[in-house]
C-alpha cells in the first residue's frame, strides 16, 4: 500500500470525528476519540474486546446518538443531522441483517425502498450490484440457502444500493471461512480502487488490520494510535525476541538484570523482548545465541521476528492484544 | 448522559411503511408452521372449550344460546392476541441481530417501523379471523353484511391495539424470556378477564369491575353484538369510541417509546 509515499496534494476529508465520548451509566467506554479520514481510504478500527470499538461503530452508524463530540460525514454533522448522514453511508452489521425467509432480490428491494429508491431505478441498481458481487444466479433464492460467504456479499451489496460515500463494516469476517474471507476482502479492495469508496472496518484480526491504509487503535475507550500499519510497526525498530520456557519468571528477572535498558514483557505465555534502539538484526541474532547459551536447558522455544501489530499494541498499551483487560470486560458491548 | 435528539426527515414514510408491512405478511405466509400454529390453536381451543368444557356450563347463566356461540367472539380475540404476540416477539431478536438493525440506520422515521408492525399484525389477525368466521358459518353463526362489516372493523382496531400492546412490551426488552414472562403476567390475563370465557354479569363484584376496566371487553362486546344481534346489546357507539381511543393511545405510546427509550441494542 501507499503508506510511506508522501501525498503531494491534501486529499478531501470524507469523515471527521471530534472528541467523541460515550458512557453506559458511569462506565466510560469511549473517551474523547478524534480522527480525520481521507476520501478513498480503507480504515481499520482495531482493538480487543472491551476497547470501545463496537460503541464507536454504533455512534458512527447513527444507532446511538453521542452526547459529547461530533461526527461529520461530507457536509452533515451528526447526531443532529442524522437523517442526511444516513443517506450517505452504508452499514454492514456484525450479525446478519438479511431476512433469511426472503429471497436475495426481495431483501435488496426492501432496502432500496427504505432509502427511497423504487421502480426501474431500483431494479437497475439491484441488477448492477448482483452482477458486481457475482450473485446473479442466486437472486431468486431464499437467503437461508446461501453460503456464509455469499450472505456476507449480499450484506455489502445491500449496504451499497443507495450509492453511499462511506461504507461501515463491523467485524465483517465473523463466521465465514478463510477462503470466503479472502474473497470478501478482494471485493472490498475492488470497491475502494474502482469506486473510490471510503471504507471503515472494525476488526480484532491483526492480519486484516495489516491491509488497511490507516489504523485507529483503541484501548479501554481511548485512542492509542492513529497511523499507517507501516508507521506503527516502525515504532519498534529491529527484531523482537520471544522466549518460551517453563521457568519464565526466573528468566524474566535475570534478563532485567542483564539488559536493564530493554523492554521485557509477558504476552501469551511467552517473554517478548523489544530490541534496544538501533539494534541490527545481526545483533539480535547474537543476543538470541547469548540467551540460548545462558538459559539453554530451560528454553522450549526462541524466536527472532519482525515486530507485528501485536507487538505494537503491546508496546503502546503495556498489555497484550487478546488479554483480559481488567475492568473492561465488555458486558454491554462487543 | 442523555442521548441528544436526532432528526430524521419524514421522507420515505409511506414507502417505508409499505415495504416493512409487506415483509411482515410475506414472512408469515412463508413459514408454514406459523400458519398452521396460528390457525390450529384457536381450533383446538374452540373444540376443547366450546364443546368439551362448554357442556358443563350449559345450565349456567349464559342465557340464550349455547356456550359455543358465547365463546366464539372470545376465540377471535384469542387469535388476534396470538398473532400480536408472534409478530412482536420477533422484534427483540430482529433488532439486535437481524433485519431491523439495517432499518434503524435507514433514513426512515422510526414511526414507520411502528406503523408497519401494527398494520402487519392487524392484517394477519383480520385474515385469520375472517377465515375462521367463514369456516364457522355452517355451524349457525349469524351473518349479514352489516355484521360482517362490524366484525372486520372491530378486528382491525383490536389487531392494531393488541399488536401495539405487544410492541410496548417487546421494545424495551432485550430477551425473549422476559417477553414470555410479561406475556403470561399481562397479556393472557387481559384475555381471560375480557369477558371472553365468562360474562361479567354472573361474576362477583370485584371481578365485574376488573372486566369492565379492561379495554378489550368493549371490543369483544362489539364482536358479540355483531355475531349475536338478537342479544340485548351494548351501546355500539360508546363501545366503539372506547375501543378506538384505546387503540389510538396504544399506537401513540408505541411511537413514543420507540423514539424515547434507549435500549441496549436499539
Amino acid at each position: 500500500m501507499t503508506e510511506s509515499a508522501p501525498r503531494a496534494v491534501a486529499r478531501e476529508i470524507a469523515l471527521s470525528v471530534e472528541g467523541l465520548s460515550y458512557a453506559y451509566g458511569h462506565r466510560k467506554v469511549l473517551d474523547r476519540v478524534s480522527f480525520l479520514v481521507e476520501k478513498g481510504d480503507l480504515i481499520g478500527i482495531l482493538g480487543p474486546n472491551g476497547s470501545g470499538k463496537t460503541t464507536l461503530f454504533r455512534l458512527l452508524s447513527t444507532l446511538y446518538a453521542a452526547p459529547l463530540g461530533m461526527i461529520t460525514l461530507a457536509d452533515c454533522s451528526y447526531p443532529t443531522q442524522a437523517a442526511a448522514a444516513r443517506r450517505r453511508m452504508g452499514v454492514v452489521f456484525q450479525s446478519p441483517s438479511l431476512d433469511k425467509k426472503l429471497t436475495v432480490a426481495e431483501n435488496l428491494v426492501h432496502q432500496g425502498h427504505l432509502y427511497g429508491l423504487r421502480g426501474s431505478a431500483l431494479r437497475g441498481r439491484v441488477g448492477e450490484l448482483l452482477h458486481l458481487f457475482g450473485l446473479e444466479e442466486r437472486s431468486r433464492d431464499l437467503v437461508e440457502t446461501l453460503s456464509g460467504g455469499q450472505q456476507r456479499r449480499v450484506e455489502v451489496a445491500k449496504a451499497l444500493l443507495h450509492e453511499p460515500e462511506l461504507l461501515l463494516l463491523d467485524e465483517p469476517s465473523t463466521g465465514i471461512d478463510p477462503a470466503a474471507r479472502r474473497e470478501f476482502w478482494r471485493h472490498l479492495f475492488a470497491l475502494k480502487e474502482q469506486k473510490g469508496l471510503t471504507i471503515l472496518v472494525t476488526t480484532h484480526l491483526l492480519d486484516e488490520a495489516e491491509r488497511c491504509d490507516r489504523l485507529l487503535i483503541l484501548d479501554r475507550g481511548k485512542r492509542v494510535a492513529w497511523d499507517t500499519p507501516g508507521q506503527l510497526r516502525a515504532l519498534i525498530p529491529g527484531s523482537v525476541l520471544s522466549i518460551r520456557s517453563p521457568k519464565l519468571a526466573e528468566i524474566e528477572e535475570e534478563l532485567k538484570r542483564l539488559w536493564p535498558g530493554s523492554i521485557v514483557r509477558r504476552a501469551d505465555g511467552a517473554l517478548r523482548i523489544e530490541p534496544r534502539a538501533e539494534e541490527s538484526t545481526g545483533e539480535a541474532m547474537r543476543d538470541a545465541a547469548d540467551l540460548l547459551q545462558r538459559f539453554g536447558g530451560d528454553v522450549t522455544a526462541l524466536t527472532v521476528s519482525q515486530p507485528s501489530l501485536e507487538d505494537v499494541f503491546l508496546h503502546l498499551t503495556g498489555h497484550q492484544f487478546d488479554g483480559q483487560n481488567e475492568g473492561s470486560d465488555g458486558t454491554e458491548e462487543d | 448522559m442523555e442521548p441528544r435528539k436526532t432528526s430524521v426527515a419524514s421522507g420515505n414514510f409511506g414507502l417505508g411503511v409499505y415495504t416493512l408491512w409487506s415483509r411482515e405478511v410475506v414472512r408469515f405466509l412463508r413459514q408454514k408452521n406459523r400458519v398452521v400454529g396460528a390457525l390450529g390453536t384457536p381450533l383446538v381451543f374452540w373444540f376443547l372449550i366450546g364443546s368439551g368444557v362448554g357442556s358443563s356450563f350449559r345450565t349456567g347463566g349464559t342465557g340464550s344460546g349455547d356456550y359455543f356461540s358465547y365463546f366464539f367472539p372470545g376465540m377471535l380475540l384469542l387469535v388476534v392476541l396470538f398473532t400480536a404476540i408472534f409478530s412482536t416477539i420477533s422484534l427483540i431478536e430482529d433488532r439486535r441481530e437481524g433485519f431491523l438493525q439495517a432499518v434503524l440506520v435507514a433514513p426512515v422515521p422510526r414511526s414507520a417501523v411502528v406503523a408497519a408492525k401494527l398494520l402487519g399484525g392487524m392484517t394477519l389477525s383480520v385474515l385469520q379471523c375472517v377465515l375462521i368466521y367463514v369456516l364457522a358459518l355452517p355451524l349457525g353463526l349469524h351473518f349479514s353484511l352489516g355484521s360482517f362489516a362490524l366484525v372486520v372493523v372491530t378486528l382491525c382496531l383490536l389487531g392494531l391495539a393488541l399488536t401495539g400492546l405487544g410492541y410496548l412490551l417487546a421494545w424495551p426488552l432485550d430477551s425473549v424470556q422476559g417477553y414470555h414472562a410479561l406475556m403470561n403476567l399481562l397479556l393472557m390475563p387481559l384475555w381471560l378477564l375480557s369477558g371472553a370465557l365468562f360474562p361479567p354479569e354472573g361474576s362477583v363484584g370485584w371481578m365485574r369491575l376488573i372486566i369492565h376496566a379492561n379495554p378489550l371487553y368493549y371490543g369483544l362486546e362489539l364482536l358479540r353484538a355483531a355475531l349475536r344481534p338478537e342479544r340485548p346489546g351494548a351501546s355500539l357507539w360508546l363501545f366503539g369510541a372506547i375501543t378506538l381511543l384505546f387503540t389510538a393511545a396504544v399506537g401513540l405510546a408505541a411511537v413514543v417509546i420507540t423514539d424515547r427509550v434507549r435500549v441496549k441494542h436499539p
